[in-house]
C-alpha cells in the first residue's frame, strides 16, 4: 500500500516537508519511487505563474529532441530549474531533470485559457508519444503554477539526490507519494501523483474496475484521457471529467465514484439529478480498496474514501496549513503542534475539504449531501 | 418366391441405430404396466413372447423341450417411435427394471425425414460439448496487494439497468445552490430505466409452456420481488399474458414480448386502459437463437381452449409466426418506427427494445440501435438457445456463438463511447451445464448488462428431461412427460406451480450468493463488473485473442 503525503498551506515551504512524513510512515513504501507534485510555486517560479511549466525527465538525446520539437512550435523558453544532483547509493541517476517555464507560441498570446490549455496537453502528449518507447522523453505535466518531479527510489534518498533539502522549488501545495509497487514493473509514468490540466489526484490503493473505467474514458474523446500505466490515474481523469468537463460541484466527484444506494440516495435533496448521475456514469463507479487525495485548479485540496473505507486517512492541522496524510505518524511528523482531537479520519460518507490557502476544513456527508 | 427381404429382416431397422436403447431386465420385472403407459411415444410395448426351454427333472431326467408363451416389455423397431431417452420409464418402475441408454453409434438423424419431413423438435443444439461460457474462467483474484471481499459480510449490490441510459453530457441537469437540479424545463427526454437483477426469465410463451409451468414461474419471480426482494424479470414469449395479470399489479415484474404473429396483442392493447403498473419492459423479437430467420409455431396439438382465448385465435390450428414481421422493410425506419410505436402506447414510460438471433450481422444492428435514442436495450440469443418447436437443421447447425457476438458487440459500442447508453443482454446456452452464476458473471465480464436464461429454468425448476443427447426434447409435440410444454391436462396435472415457484426463488436466490462469490475475490461489489474482462481467462490461445482476454493454462 502506497504512502501519501500532502499539505496544504498559505506559506511556500519546502517538499522535504512531505519527504519526511513519507519517512515515519516508511514501512508502508518499499523504495520504488517517489512522485511529488508542487502547485502555487514559489521560489524563483513564483513570478512566472502565467508560464506554462514543463516538467520531466530526458536522456541526452531526448533533450535536444525536445529543444528542437518546442521550437518548431513556437514555445520560448522562460526559466529553467534542474536540479544539482548528488549521487545516492540505490539511485540511479537520468541525464537531465528539468521543470522548464516557456512562453506561449506567439499566435496563441491572445487566445483563451482553454485554447491555451488544449495546446499545452497536446504538446505534452506528443513529446510523451516522441520519448516513450526507448524512454528519451519522460514529460510529467505541463501547466501553469505546476511542477511534477518522479524518479525510482527511496523518497528520502530522492530527497537528498535531487538536492531538496538544500535548495530547490517551494510551493503552497504539495502531494507526494511514496510508493509501493504493485504493478508488474517499476515504471515512472505509474507513479502518482498524475496530474492534469490543474486536477490532481494520488491514491493508496486499488482499482478493481480499473478496465472498464479506462475503457469508458478513453471513449469520452478526449485526448488527455490516455496512459493509465497505473490505475490510480483513472480517479484523476474521472476527477477532471466529472469537474471540468461535467463542470459538476466538487462533492459529486464522490457520488460519482462511490454513488449511494437507492434507500440512501432516497434521503438527499438532490435525489433526481442523484439518479441520473448514477445511472449514466455507473462505469465510473470506482470498487476496491481506496483512500483519494486530490486539489483541483482553485487551491481546494480534500480526501475522500472507498465506499468501504478500506483504507487509512487523515486529515490535520492548524489554520493556515494542514496535512492529508494517509497515515497519523505522518501527519504527527510534519504538524505536531495541532490540536489531535480535532483530527479527521473520513469515513465511507466523508469528503473532507480543506479550502485554498489552508483557510478552513470541511467535512461534506455524502448521506446529507 | 417369397422375397429375401422378408426372410433375412432387411429393411427392419436394428436397435443400433435408435437413439436410446432400453435395457429391460426380465428378472426384475413384475409386469405391471406402468413403462408402456407413461412413455410419451410409445417406444415400448408389452407384448408375448414364445420361449423356448429343455428341462430335465424326474428320477431318470431326460431332456424335454417345452414351449411356453411369456409376457415381455418391448423396445420397437420404429423410428417414428423411437425412444427419446427421457426415462419416464425409469421413473415409475417400481423394480428398477427398466431403462434407457445413450447409444453413441446411433443413425436416428439417417431416418427421420419420413414422408419428406425434416426432423423437428424442441429444446437445444444437440452439442454436449463444453461450451466457450464454460471454459472462461474468473483469474483476477484479489490477493494481498487489495483485499478480497467478503460476500459474507460486504454490502454487495448485484444489480443492473435495463433500459436507455442517456450520456453524462447530455443529462438535463442545471446547479442550483451547489447541488445538481433536474432542469424540467429542458425539455429533454429521459428515457425510462429499470433497476434489475441481471439474470431475467427469457421468453417462454403460455402457448409453449403448460399453465402451471407459465404460472410457477411467473408466481416465483412474484415472489422474488415481493418478498426476496431480488427484482427478477420475466419476459412474457409471444402469445399474451392472462388478462389478470395483465391488470394487476404484477405487471411490472413482466417484460411483454411482441413478435411477428402478434399473438395475445388485442387482448394486451384492449387491457392498456385497466392496467394499474407498466410493464417492465417490452421485448420486440426479430430472432431467436434456437432458429434463427425462423419464425415461431406452436403446433395445432397445444392450442387448446385456454391459450386459444389468451391469443385470440381458433382452438387447435398451427399457429405459426412470420420468420420476419412483416412490416419490417428496413432497420433505419420500420424497426425505429415499432420501438416508437411501443412506446408510444405506455406513453414513453416503458423501456423497449428488439430480440435478435446471434448473428454475424449483429454489430450493423447494434449500431443502428445505437442512433436510435428510443432502443431501450438490445438483447442477442446466441445459437445454444433453446425453444418449443423448431427444424433439427435450425437448432444444430444455424446461428451464432454468443460469447464472440457478444464481445464484438460490447467493443464496439466502446469505440464509439456508448457502452453505458445501450445495454447489451446476452442469452443462449446459459447454465447449460448447470453454471448460471458463472456463465451470467462472465457473459456480464464480457459487456453483457444482463442475461436472460430458458432451457435452464425448466431443468432446474421443473425438472425438465432435455440434454444434449438429444434426450426428450418432445416440447414441440404437447407429449412433455414433465408436465412443461404440454396443453394435455392430464400430462400438465403433473406439474405442481407451487413446486416450480418455489424451485425459481431457490435457483435465483442461490445464483445471487454465487455471483457474491465470484464477485468479492475479484474486489467487486457495488456495481456490476460490465466490460471487466481483465477478470476472465480461457485456456485457449485464439479464443482468448478473439475475445481480447487473458489466455491462462
Amino acid at each position: 500500500m502506497c504512502r501519501l503525503a500532502a499539505i496544504t498551506s498559505n506559506k511556500y515551504f519546502s517538499p522535504m516537508e512531505n519527504i519526511l512524513a513519507l519517512e515515519t510512515m516508511k514501512e508502508g513504501h518499499d523504495g520504488s519511487g517517489l512522485g511529488l507534485t508542487l502547485k502555487d510555486l514559489g521560489g524563483e517560479f513564483e513570478d512566472l505563474k502565467a508560464y506554462p511549466v514543463m516538467s520531466g525527465i530526458c536522456s541526452k538525446k531526448g533533450i535536444s529532441i525536445l529543444d528542437e520539437f518546442m521550437d518548431k512550435h513556437g514555445f520560448k523558453l522562460q526559466h529553467v530549474w534542474t536540479p544539482k544532483i548528488k549521487k545516492v547509493k540505490g539511485v540511479t541517476s537520468r541525464d537531465y531533470y528539468f521543470a522548464r517555464a516557456y512562453n506561449y507560441p506567439e499566435h496563441y498570446k491572445n487566445k483563451s485559457m482553454q485554447e491555451k490549455e488544449e495546446l499545452l496537453i497536446n504538446t505534452r502528449l506528443e513529446l510523451r508519444k516522441i520519448g516513450e518507447s526507448d524512454e528519451s522523453i519522460f514529460v510529467f505535466s505541463f501547466y501553469p503554477d505546476v511542477i511534477t518531479l518522479k524518479e525510482v527510489g527511496d523518497p528520502l534518498q530522492l530527497g537528498e539526490f535531487f538536492g531538496l533539502d538544500k535548495n530547490g522549488p517551494k510551493a503552497k501545495i504539495i502531494f507526494a507519494q511514496g510508493r509501493q509497487n504493485t504493478n508488474y514493473q517499476i515504471y515512472l509514468y505509474a507513479c502518482h501523483p498524475f496530474f492534469i490540466q490543474g486536477y490532481c489526484s494520488m491514491t493508496n490503493g486499488e482499482n478493481t474496475a480499473f478496465v472498464p473505467i479506462r475503457e469508458f474514458l478513453m471513449s469520452r474523446g478526449f485526448p488527455g484521457y490516455t496512459g493509465y500505466n497505473s490505475d490510480s490515474e483513472t480517479f484523476t481523469h474521472i476527477l477532471h471529467y466529472t469537474v471540468r468537463h461535467l463542470g459538476f460541484p466538487l462533492t459529486y466527484y464522490k457520488d460519482v465514484i462511490t454513488p449511494l444506494k437507492p434507500s440512501e440516495a432516497d434521503m438527499r435533496k438532490d435525489r433526481e439529478a442523484l439518479k441520473l448521475i448514477k445511472q449514466s456514469l455507473r462505469p465510473l463507479c470506482i470498487d476496491g480498496p481506496n483512500m483519494v487525495i486530490g486539489f483541483t485548479p482553485d487551491g481546494t485540496c480534500f480526501m475522500v474514501q472507498d465506499s468501504k473505507k478500506l483504507r487509512p486517512g487523515v486529515v490535520g492541522g492548524v489554520k493556515g496549513k494542514y496535512a492529508l496524510m494517509s497515515e497519523e505518524c505522518g501527519l504527527d511528523s510534519d504538524i505536531p503542534k495541532r490540536d489531535k482531537t480535532k483530527d479527521i479520519f473520513p469515513m465511507k460518507y466523508d469528503m473532507v475539504i480543506i479550502s485554498p490557502q489552508a483557510e478552513e476544513v470541511m467535512v461534506w456527508n455524502q448521506l446529507h449531501g | 418366391m417369397e422375397p429375401a427381404s422378408r426372410l433375412d429382416h432387411n429393411h427392419q431397422l436394428s436397435l443400433r441405430e435408435f437413439p436410446y436403447i432400453v435395457r429391460w431386465r426380465d428378472d426384475r420385472c413384475k409386469r405391471c404396466g406402468k413403462c408402456t403407459a407413461i412413455c410419451p411415444v410409445k417406444a415400448i410395448e408389452p407384448t408375448v413372447q414364445v420361449q423356448r426351454a429343455i428341462e430335465s427333472a424326474g428320477i431318470t431326467p431326460a431332456p424335454v423341450t417345452t414351449r411356453k408363451a411369456v409376457h415381455i416389455v418391448e423396445q420397437v423397431l420404429d423410428m417414428e417411435r423411437y425412444c427419446t431417452g427421457c426415462g419416464s420409464c425409469t421413473l415409475v418402475c417400481p423394480n428398477e427394471a427398466i431403462e434407457p441408454e445413450y447409444n453413441p453409434q446411433h443413425k436416428f438423424y439417417h431416418y427421420k425425414n419420413k414422408g419428406g419431413e425434416p426432423l423437428k423438435r424442441g429444446g437445444r443444439r444437440n452439442d454436449p460439448a463444453v461450451s466457450t461460457l464454460d471454459r472462461l474462467k474468473f483469474t483476477r483474484i484479489s490477493m494481498l496487494t487489495d483485499p478480497a471481499l467478503d460476500a459474507g459480510r460486504h454490502e454487495f449490490r448485484v444489480r443492473t439497468l435495463l433500459g436507455r441510459i442517456l450520456p453524462p453530457e447530455e443529462l438535463p441537469l442545471k446547479i442550483k445552490n451547489g447541488k445538481l437540479v433536474v432542469d424540467k424545463d429542458s425539455g429533454k427526454f429521459v428515457p425510462p430505466v429499470r433497476e434489475i437483477f441481471p439474470i431475467m426469465i427469457g421468453s417462454m410463451s403460455i402457448g409453449a409452456l403448460s399453465p402451471p409451468m407459465w404460472e410457477g414461474l411467473a408466481m416465483g419471480v412474484a415472489y422474488l420481488n415481493e418478498v426476496e426482494g431480488l427484482p427478477v424479470v420475466m419476459c412474457s414469449g409471444e402469445g399474451g399474458m392472462p388478462p389478470r395479470l395483465l391488470k394487476s399489479k404484477y405487471l411490472k415484474y413482466f417484460i411483454i414480448q411482441i413478435a411477428s404473429g402478434y399473438f395475445g396483442w388485442d387482448e394486451i392493447i384492449h387491457a392498456l386502459p385497466h392496467m394499474k403498473e407498466d410493464p417492465a419492459a417490452i421485448e420486440i423479437k426479430y430472432g431467436q437463437g434456437a432458429k434463427p430467420g425462423d419464425g415461431g409455431l406452436l403446433m395445432a396439438q397445444k392450442v387448446l381452449k385456454l391459450i386459444a382465448s389468451i391469443r385470440g385465435v381458433p382452438q387447435f390450428v398451427d399457429l405459426a409466426s412470420p420468420p420476419t414481421h412483416q412490416t419490417k422493410y428496413s432497420i433505419e425506419e420500420a424497426v425505429a418506427k415499432m420501438i416508437q410505436s411501443m412506446s408510444m402506447a405506455w406513453g414513453f414510460r416503458v423501456p423497449v427494445y428488439p430480440k435478435i438471433s446471434g448473428t454475424k450481422t449483429a454489430r450493423a444492428v447494434l449500431n443502428n440501435l445505437a442512433r436510435n435514442p428510443y432502443a431501450a436495450a438490445l438483447s442477442i440469443d446466441g445459437e445454444d438457445g433453446g425453444t418449443g418447436a423448431a427444424y433439427n437443421v435450425s437448432m444444430d447447425k444455424m446461428g451464432h456463438p454468443i460469447a464472440s457476438n457478444l464481445r464484438d458487440c460490447y467493443l464496439d459500442l466502446v469505440k464509439q463511447g456508448k457502452q453505458n447508453e445501450l445495454p447489451l443482454i446476452a442469452a443462449g446456452g446459459v447454465a447449460k451445464k448447470g453454471n448460471l452464476a458463472a456463465n451470467a458473471a462472465a457473459l456480464i465480464m464480457l459487456g453483457a448488462s444482463a442475461v436472460s436464461i430458458g432451457k435452464y429454468i425448466m431443468q432446474a425448476a421443473a425438472d425438465c428431461f432435455g440434454d444434449e443427447y438429444n434426450r426428450c426434447n418432445l416440447c414441440n409435440t404437447g407429449k412433455c412427460p414433465r408436465g412443461i410444454t404440454t396443453q394435455d391436462p392430464k400430462l400438465y396435472r403433473r406439474l405442481d406451480s407451487d413446486r416450480v415457484a418455489e424451485r425459481v426463488v431457490e435457483t435465483f436466490k442461490a445464483a445471487d450468493v454465487e455471483l457474491k462469490k465470484i464477485f468479492a475475490p475479484m474486489g467487486r461489489s457495488t456495481e456490476l463488473p460490465i466490460g471487466m474482462s481483465d477478470g476472465l481467462s480461457i485456456d485457449d490461445k485464439a479464443m482468448a485473442k478473439r475475445l481480447d482476454i487473458n489466455y491462462a493454462c
